[in-house]
């Protein structure tokens, strides 16, 4: 074995969403970083669908864009069709989705990596982790060099130990197309990490030119398109539509004459797959009455004829995908070119994870990704910055950053991760939050900016856009609750056009915008600064003087859960010693080893009396601390 | 969890004891005092001192207990914050009361052994007695889980059950509607989530209406034996206990105060109360008592009108009969071993009555039993289940449970539902909270399993 002459502060294993969210953060934060990928031409490559965003995950994206990570930007540059879903529910479920070209996506994001000062990007499959005695000192590759680091990062997605199956036909790999990576989870195993096994699956690839568009919905994105990233000013990218087409009886028909054919149900698959994201098969055997499923049909790219069918993953034989895919009306005549299959994989419990990602039996090692048992690129993604500032943190001896539940949906993922493990693949939905109306999209830089910037992820333009925009709603948030309404006439024709009459005079602009029946567009009309107001102000503006009561009631939530989220459990607090505590509750916290008082009470089973026990016993060994 | 806000528990055993005192800990805790308790002297609290002086509800003005009430302030105090304790009478429903009267000033009801953490944390007690402590608290825990247990077999928490998962799919409904936009949900039925939170909310106000009759099995119910002068009110109750309490003479006037004895009739707790005969008088001792006799009719829970079968309808009756109006009332026809001259007006009818024979004891039985179906009939619950909603900790659940909800249904229109599902959280929790259960993932695993979601 070789050993490179370059000590690295971070290593990030794996080029996919996450390593390459990781291995830019590192650098960036001026970390000597090294990027280590099986096939350099599938960085940041869109596994399974091409679209990015959506319910909960464009949260994350925006977060990661407020924090100075690269996803929103990557997508404003690649998008093909960019919408806002939810927009007659409230703010704070408002959700950013946008279709991806799979190839530019992978391209761009290479770029972007190949000119990012501080990075070394290349090809390699990591065989083993290198430690001396319990110190992890860097990786080796299978050939045959050993990298040298302080800090690893593993992004391994589906590869560890990927297994692919078309109906009863299985063999390794990593994706389609791709190679497994073999023997890191072994040695994983060896270190005392409980690994465990997914499965997850994606649709067959069909060629649009053997589709009859005609026969099926069309549906075309936002006009004007609304970019991801606070800092993109406008989508440039031309914008096609998707279409939408339905299963029938017939398909179901042909998918349970397959069944007996299917890995799932012939027992074949032991990873246990998301239920949220069911294969075509789950959906007909669970929902037998269901008559139909609707199916996205999904560009993948503006250069190609490939399409994507959402929701029409499957694990069936080929000789059932055919006439299933060719069932459906307006796809009678379509040839897949790449066919459906389910992979399973290796992941490595979350719950043997710090909140700042580092492992809690390997010092100096980070996972992100799907080997922490999630699903979706922008999951992934999230983890991978926060691993990368992390190991970054790391390497500078500083200490490590975790957001809060209540400061964003990465906060909420990684804390659910860390404190409850996972059975399925997880993702990311806005139900997860209990703060959901403080974590919106649109205030993602609210949240998070300074964050950002404190970390040297934020340039300083950036970062002086977005303390203007602050500056500008504090002002005029302070602005209307101080201006009064003189019922001029002007002010008299916009209330009874609204048909609004039972306002006096003296009442302030604050107090009507809180009205149902009043908007800021409507304030605008009758009164002279509010026209002038940019339209992201009258958002935030608007957004938090309706919902003020609410947003207080979290707020408060917020404040009395601090206490708890910031009380510290030492790492190696002997739980044994605590009188009290049932067996039951000593050995899940011997098994989770929550970082805080906050995590332990959300762990399952652990009752609200442990957790007093837990606080006075954690008050005592602080005091035995001082008195020493 | 620590957190500092105003607590209040009962800190004595619960049942009936000699006196209850009601503990309340935090920054609230003068406040209180000042709001809830006035003392004989007036004047505000000193620290350290013992007050006496009536407790009241500061919402009707109504005088509640007398009381000993003791203010001490911080740091001097067993949790190092402000602590106050109200000394009142030992009756179980006294002592909830001038519970309920605090929690409703804004207070929170204390989680097991939060006193004794507060004062761990605030350094009041030492390492070796929060060790003790640490036991204390385990088996207080102990206990309430064994409770929890026994409640969960019955039928309070399948009751609770129903509207929690009524809560939960209404608020899967609402979840999946929030969170799955792309999905083909089908005709998702906005009516469907009112429908299902209606249903929640006729069950939490039956369980609430419950609390008073769980009242009655735990606390018993009081009747009140009314009557002229010289019918048998007295030989009644004696015959009803089985021995010889009031003084029974032939001279009308005899019992001048009320006489109150709890017996138990059927598996019934009822506590009885003679009264003083209603009748004109120009003694002022007797007029006393039978102005307090008149002043108990609102408060009885049933009332037994005695009549003398022996003697006309007289316009002393006519005079009970009208105080009765609001009242439940079973007509007990006393004598109707002896001629009868007794003929009811046209205008005088009971919802039931019986005749009895009381210095015989004939028909005595079938008193018991009108009394007893009287109950039953007003109830139709469960007994295990009454004695489960009897405590206020359940009905302040409940009751904050319904505000909720009926704020969620007045502002309901399908728009803001990420607002809505705040509120049906808020519900589902305080709900649980009677059974103790969390409801973590309980909404994502609802939604999985009756929507067919994925992309």
């Amino acid at each position: 074995m070789m050993t490179y002459d370059l000590m690295y502060d971070v290593i990030v294993v794996g080029a996919g969403h996450a390593g390459c969210e990781a291995a830019l953060a590192a650098a960036r934060m001026g970390c000597r970083t090294m990027l280590l990928t099986i096939n350099l031409d599938a960085v940041a490559l869109m596994s399974c669908n091409p679209a990015i965003g959506g319910l909960a995950k464009g949260h994350l994206v925006k977060e990661i864009d407020a924090l100075g990570g690269e996803m929103a930007k990557n997508i404003d540059a690649t998008g093909i069709q960019f919408r806002i879903l939810n927009t007659r529910k409230g703010p704070a479920v408002r959700a950013s989705r946008a279709q991806a070209d799979k190839q530019l996506y992978r391209l761009r994001m290479k770029r972007v990596l190949e000119h990012q000062p501080n990075l070394d990007l290349k090809q390699g499959e990591v065989t083993a982790l290198y430690l001396e005695g319990n110190e992890l000192r860097g990786v080796d590759t299978r050939s045959g060099i050993r990298f040298i680091a302080k800090t690893v990062v593993v992004t391994t997605g589906t590869f560890m130990r990927g297994l692919i199956h078309i109906g009863l036909t299985n063999y390794p790999g990593g994706r389609a197309g791709d190679l497994p990576s073999i023997g890191l989870s072994d040695q994983m195993r060896t270190l005392g990490f409980s690994v465990g096994r997914l499965k997850t699956g994606t649709p067959a690839r069909l060629d649009s030119r053997t589709i009859d568009f005609s026969k099926l919905e069309t549906q075309y994105g936002d006009d004007p398109p609304m970019p991801f990233s606070f800092s993109t000013e406008r989508i440039t990218m031309p914008q096609v539509p998707c279409h939408i087409a339905y299963t029938n009886q017939r398909s179901h028909d042909i998918i349970r004459s397959g069944l007996d054919r299917s890995p799932l149900y012939a027992g074949v698959i032991e990873g246990i797959g998301p239920r949220y994201c069911p294969s075509i098969e789950d959906k007909v055997v669970r929902f037998p009455e269901k008559a139909r499923h609707q199916t996205f049909i999904e560009p993948e790219g503006l250069e190609t004829v490939e399409v994507y069918p959402s929701g029409m993953s499957t694990s069936l034989p080929i000789d059932i995908q055919i006439p299933f895919y060719r069932s459906i009306v307006g796809l009678e005549l379509v040839e897949i070119m790449r066919p459906a299959y389910a992979i399973e994989y290796d992941y490595v419990d979350p719950v043997q994870l710090h909140s700042s990602l580092e492992t809690k039996l390997v010092r100096n090692l980070y996972h992100a990704g799907q080997i922490n048992g999630t699903s979706g690129y922008e999951e992934a993604a999230g983890q991978g910055l926060l691993a990368g500032i992390n190991a970054a943190l790391r390497a500078k001896s500083r200490d490590p950053l975790v957001i809060g539940r209540s400061q964003g949906y990465i906060g909420v993922m990684i804390d659910d991760l860390v404190t409850l493990g996972t059975q399925e693949p997880y993702r990311m939905f806005t139900s997860r939050a209990e703060f959901r109306l403080l974590l919106r999209e649109d205030n993602a830089d609210l949240r998070l900016r300074k964050i950002g910037y404190g970390l040297d992820l934020v340039n300083e333009q950036d970062f002086a856009a977005f303390v203007a925009k602050r500056d500008m709603i504090e002002n005029d948030l302070a602005r209307i609750a101080t201006t009064r309404i003189s019922l001029s006439e002007q002010e008299v024709d916009v209330l009874s056009r609204l048909g609004i009459e039972d306002v006096q005079k003296g009442t302030t602009l604050e107090h009507l915008l809180k009205r149902s029946d009043m908007t800021y567009a409507d304030l605008a009309e009758m009164d002279n600064v509010s026209r002038e107001t940019s339209s992201v102000v009258r958002e935030q503006v608007e957004i938090q003087t309706k919902y003020r009561g609410y947003i207080d009631r979290q707020l408060e939530q917020v404040d009395r859960a601090k206490k708890m989220e910031s009380t510290a459990i030492p790492v190696n607090l002997d739980y044994s010693s605590i009188k009290g505590l049932t067996t039951e509750v000593r050995e899940k916290m011997e098994k989770n080893r929550p970082d805080t008082l906050g995590q332990a009470s959300r762990i399952p089973g652990i009752t609200p009396a442990a957790i007093s026990i837990l606080a006075i016993s954690l008050k005592a060994n602080i005091w035995k601390g001082t008195s020493l | 969890m620590y957190i500092r806000d105003t607590i209040a528990a009962v800190s004595t055993p619960p049942g009936n004891g000699g006196i209850g005192i009601v503990r309340v800990s935090g920054d609230q805790a003068a406040f209180i005092g000042d709001t809830v308790f006035k003392p004989v002297n007036d004047g505000g609290l000193a620290s350290h001192r013992f007050y006496f002086g009536s407790i009241i509800d500061p919402e009707s003005g109504n005088v509640i207990d007398e009381a000993m009430v003791v203010l001490m302030r911080a740091p001097r105090s067993f949790t190092r914050e402000d602590v106050l304790e109200l000394h009142c009478h030992g009756g179980w429903l006294v002592v909830e009361t001038v519970l309920a009267v605090v929690l409703k000033c804004g207070a929170r009801l204390a989680d097991p052994g939060e006193f004794t953490r507060r004062a761990f944390l605030n350094g009041r007690i030492d390492l070796v007695q929060a060790e003790a402590v640490m036991d204390i608290i385990e088996s207080n825990t102990e206990a309430a889980l064994q409770l929890a247990q026994k409640q969960r077999e019955g039928l309070l928490s399948k009751r609770i059950d129903d509207i929690r998962i009524l809560l939960i799919k209404a608020l899967a409904l609402v979840e999946a509607y929030i969170d799955f936009p792309e999905d083909d949900l089908g005709e998702t039925d906005l009516n469907l989530i009112c429908d299902r939170v209606n249903s929640a909310l006729i069950s939490i106000n039956t369980l609430i209406s419950g609390f008073d009759e769980g009242r009655i099995v735990r606390e018993g119910v009081s009747v009140l034996i009314i009557g002229k002068p010289n019918v048998g009110k007295s030989s009644l109750l004696n015959l009803l206990m089985d021995e010889n309490r009031a003084i029974v003479t032939h001279i009308p006037g005899t019992t001048r105060d009320i006489i109150e004895e709890t017996v138990v009739i059927n598996g019934l707790a009822v506590r009885l109360l003679d009264t003083a005969g209603i009748r004109h008088t120009e003694d002022l001792v007797e007029q006393e008592g039978i102005n307090r006799a008149m002043d108990k009719i609102p408060l009885a829970d049933l009332v037994l009108f005695v009549l003398d079968a022996s003697r006309p309808f007289s316009s002393e009756d006519q005079h009970i009969f009208e105080a009765l109006k609001d009242s439940k009332v079973i007509a007990v026809i006393n004598k109707v071993d002896i001629p009868r001259k007794l003929f009811m007006p046209e205008s005088i009818s009971f919802a039931a009555q019986i005749d009895i024979a009381a210095r015989s004891g004939t028909g005595i039985e079938n008193l018991k039993l009108a009394v007893c179906k009287h109950f039953q009939k007003d109830t139709g619950i469960d007994r295990r289940e009454l004695v489960a909603i009897s405590r206020s900790r359940h009905r302040d659940a409940l009751n904050s449970a319904e505000n909720i909800l009926q704020k969620f249904l007045s502002g309901f229109d399908g728009g803001k539902l990420e607002l809505q599902a705040i509120d049906l959280r808020d519900a589902l929790e305080v709900v649980g909270s009677v059974t103790g259960q969390t409801t973590a993932d309980d909404v994502l695993d609802q939604i999985f399993s009756s929507f067919c979601i994925g992309k």
